[in-house]
């Protein structure tokens, strides 16, 4: 038996149905009572309509991933049952509404019917199905009770003369709950106050960058990151920063790379149709040596893919993804804590680097919520580029001087003595075109040999789990969350699992990834992608053996897949999960 | 922006813009006319070369800005002007040029042109048109005429060419004029009135190449100036002399006033735990 320590809820219904109202909102008042908070969506590729589901998962202890078997549906019409029953654990309970559907009589568990639209109406409120059903959710299961009507008042701002139609439904669906006779005895409860940040992942990289400094953004729509951009149209300008909705995603990065050769630490967020559009510019900032930040929040590709599903597989076009030898620093959050943390490091090393550096975010990260523990902003210095330091001498600047660290001073636009030009072409010391076989062996070095120290950097990686034990999985991005999901699981069977989370990519920090290999017996790598992007990157990398574990259905990981390929592995039964 | 000396003050003559570097273009080219051109009109302006940023896409013309005393930004093909609007946008200090050839803003680029016309940022662009791919070494270009027997359309270019003008009228340019690489003193004039513009400002500059479609005889055939009496704000009149196929007016074809901008903020330091406070839970 594996002991239940969290409340799974999940909303399911049609777009526009409120359902993913009702989610957001509790996902919201579970957070204000204290709650550690990790939700999951999924919505259509459709403009309107088509089944959506919003996932809580709720608990007193940190939660790192959605969790895995659902302890209550509430499934607004027969396609959300249809769709999600088979989510449900033994014990689950049902809130159905009886005016759409009833469910089939092979479901034996605890089912309620909750007619959400006749208690709205009969509280005077017919538009009010979301806050009523939030008001049942709450009250019989003990998410944030006591931040109900603050939650309603938020989500209605300014539009006051809601308010009271808006309280009585909510009222009507406490009631309601408190009516029903329970078979079952689910409840959370919350404990103290403590503060915390409710975000998304895709919030939390706009304040990361915020908090690095970004001074410019110029981007161009695409799912699942537009609401990067927004988030920075409405800020930067206010902050004296640049910004451009581009005519599309190459003008984006081009906009970029004009803007950080003129001084500004520049970034612009897309998904992989909108990368591989950016692969040229992208060889021009290694070429150049200009900083840049380039977010690819991935989603289910190739082409146009599953626009609204989630997958890691722009790992090999964030890595390789360019024509010639171009190095880049790729970068992978886990969570929306680290959405924060790598943003704002991104900038960062593109400024130490003078480097391109992407973040791969991914769809599921960016939407869903997390509560968060405050930052240490200490811990988050905001580092520049080097510039030329005193008067210069007509002449005398060399922009690719080659130095110890092959990272040259780049003099801004306005400095005295310090004219040259940026180019793609191969240049010399003084950034002139030159094409002798020894310039461009002796550049070459130096564009890849400035990595060296971030390459052997321990910053990047993450140990989690047993120190000793048989299997070690080693993982990137969201994958990372499940995983040490299953570590957590595995040590309630006294199952040994370890684990090293990999968050820089390129350059793949070997020496750390060797230690942790060297300390297991057999190492899995599970990622969302078909051909195991990352394992077969171990593999060519280090000339070491790593078993692929894939999934590419669109969904996230859940820690129970993990645990039982862990299982499987090591020739042992299934986890038992109750 | 006067040119009258000021006392102390180095006063830069368009030699002074010349760097370095020798331009690598044909004997003959009429970019040399071009970069010739900029020289007269940033010494007319007294920009100070530290505060002058050029960019280019790629191509023979491309080249220029290594040729000049400038902060230079050389990138990749046709897309100059999104780098250009970067620059602009991040230090609306600097004076920011873009330059490039007719494959690069024409063909490959031609998606970014419209854009800059009708955001109308305080950008000088200058085009040199030669009709023709010369750093490939002759192949047709948008601009090459209906027929033209290039290596890439050795049966004749089936298509017809691009009307440019034409194309920054309707999109919005509010500065739009055409100069010959062989008439140099009016094409500095051009740019020179083009830099002081506060919007966008298209130059298309007609600059033959000799080596692969060597146009000097039919320019000087084609071309005659606009005449003194053409309203440069007569939108109408304006497209018609743009859309002139079988001749070639030289002069200030269109212009208006330039887009209003708010004024610049000054960069303010984030506050990151005043930023975040809107996400307490």
């Amino acid at each position: 038996m594996i002991q239940k320590e969290d409340l799974i809820i999940r909303v399911a219904g049609e777009s526009g149905d409120g359902s993913n109202a009702t989610g957001e909102m509790l996902a919201q008042a579970a957070a204000r009572s204290g709650l550690h908070v990790f939700t999951f969506r999924t919505t259509p590729a459709e403009i309107k309509g088509g089944p959506v589901m919003f996932q809580v998962r709720a608990s007193n202890n940190p939660v790192r991933s959605m969790g895995d078997a659902v302890d209550v549906l509430f499934a607004f019409n027969q396609e959300a049952w249809d769709l999600n029953h088979e989510a449900l654990a033994h014990h689950s309970v049902l809130l159905f509404d009886p005016e759409e559907f009833t469910p089939p009589e092979s479901y034996t568990g605890p089912a309620y019917p909750v007619p959400i639209g006749t208690i709205a109406v009969e509280a005077g409120n017919r538009r009010g199905k979301n806050v009523v059903a939030m008001g049942v959710v709450a009250a019989m299961f003990g998410l944030g009770l006591s931040r109900l009507e603050a939650i309603v008042r938020a989500k209605l701002g300014k539009k006051v003369e809601y308010l009271e139609s808006n309280l009585a439904a909510l009222q009507a669906g406490i009631d309601y709950a408190h009516s029903l006779q329970r078979v079952d005895n689910l409840w959370l409860d919350s404990t103290a106050e403590h503060e915390r940040y409710v975000m998304t992942g895709n919030q939390a990289i706009v304040a990361g960058a915020l908090h690095a400094g970004v001074g410019f953004f110029a981007g161009y729509p695409i799912t699942p990151a537009s609401d990067i951009m927004e988030g920075l149209a409405s800020t930067l300008p206010k902050l004296g920063g640049g910004y451009l909705q581009a005519e599309d995603e190459i003008a984006s990065i081009m906009a970029c790379v004009g803007a950080s050769y003129a001084g500004k630490k520049a970034m612009t967020a897309t998904s992989g149709p909108g990368l591989a559009l950016m692969g040229e510019a992208l060889g021009l900032a290694s070429m150049a040596e200009i900083p840049l930040v380039v977010v690819d929040a991935q989603r289910g590709g190739p082409s146009t893919g599953l626009p609204t599903k989630t997958e890691q597989s722009d790992l090999n076009i964030a890595v390789y993804g360019g024509h010639g030898d171009s190095p880049r620093i790729v970068l992978a959050p886990a969570s929306v804590a680290e959405c924060f943390h790598l943003s704002a490091w991104a900038f960062n090393l593109a400024e130490e680097y003078q480097s391109p550096v992407i973040l791969l975010s991914d769809y599921s990260l960016s939407f869903r919520t997390e509560t968060i523990e405050p930052f240490d902003l200490a811990k988050y210095p905001v580092l520049n580029r080097a510039q030329p330091e005193g008067d210069l001498q007509p002449k005398e600047y060399q922009r690719y001087h080659i130095n110890g660290s092959f990272v040259s001073p780049m003099a801004l636009p306005g400095t005295l003595n310090a004219n040259y030009t940026a180019t793609g072409l191969e240049h010399n010391e003084f950034g002139s075109p030159a094409y002798t076989p020894e310039n461009h062996v002796m550049m070459s070095e130096k564009r890849w040999r400035k990595y060296d120290a971030l390459r052997s950097s321990r910053a990047y990686v993450r140990r989690f789990g047993d120190p000793i034990a048989k299997v070690g999985i080693i993982c990137w991005g969201t994958t990372a969350g499940a995983a040490r999901g299953a570590i957590h699981l595995a040590r309630q069977e006294e199952l040994p699992l370890a684990m090293l989370q990999v968050q820089m990519i390129s350059p793949l920090p070997v020496d750390a990834i060797q230690e942790f290999i060297d300390s297991v017996e057999v190492v899995l790598v599970p990622e969302v992608n078909y051909l195991g992007q990352f394992a077969k990157l171990i593999q060519g990398e280090m000339g070491v053996r790593v078993i692929s574990f894939t999934r590419f259905a669109g969904m996230p990981f859940s820690r129970l897949d993990i645990l039982r390929k862990v299982h499987e592995l090591m020739g042992i039964a299934e986890p038992v999960i109750d | 922006m006067s040119s009258i000396p000021i006392p102390n003050v180095v006063v830069r003559k368009p030699a002074d813009y010349k760097s370095d570097l020798k331009p690598i273009w044909c004997p003959g080219c009429g970019d040399f006319a071009v970069l010739a051109a900029m020289q007269q009109a940033l010494a007319a302006l007294q920009i100070d070369p530290k505060d002058l940023a050029i960019v280019s896409g790629i191509g023979c013309s491309s080249r220029l800005p290594g040729f000049l005393q400038s902060y230079g930004l050389h990138t990749v093909h046709g897309r100059s002007l999104p780098a250009a609007q970067g620059i602009k946008l991040a230090r609306p200090d600097l004076t920011v040029m873009a330059v490039g050839g007719d494959g690069d803003y024409f063909s490959i680029g031609a998606g970014h042109l419209p854009h800059a016309f009708r955001r109308d940022i305080n950008i000088t662009c200058i085009v040199m048109d030669n009709e023709i791919y010369g750093l490939t070494k002759g192949q047709t270009s948008p601009t090459s005429p209906h027929g033209h027997v290039t290596k890439s359309t050795p049966m004749g270019n089936p298509a017809f060419p691009l009307h440019p003008l034409a194309l920054a009228i309707s999109s919005g340019a509010t500065y739009v004029a055409r100069g010959f690489s062989s008439q140099p003193k009016q094409l500095a004039e051009l740019i020179r009135k083009g830099m002081e513009h506060q919007g966008f400002s298209f130059i298309q500059a007609m600059s033959p190449c000799v080596t692969f479609y060597d146009t000097y005889k039919i320019y000087k055939e084609k071309v005659y100036q606009i005449p003194a009496d053409h309203d440069p704000h007569d939108r109408e009149a304006a497209m018609r002399y743009a859309m002139e196929a079988d001749r070639m007016p030289l002069g200030l074809i269109y212009q208006s006033a330039p887009a209003e901008r708010p004024a610049p903020v000054e960069p303010k330091a984030f506050d990151t735990l005043a930023y975040l406070a809107r996400y307490q839970a």
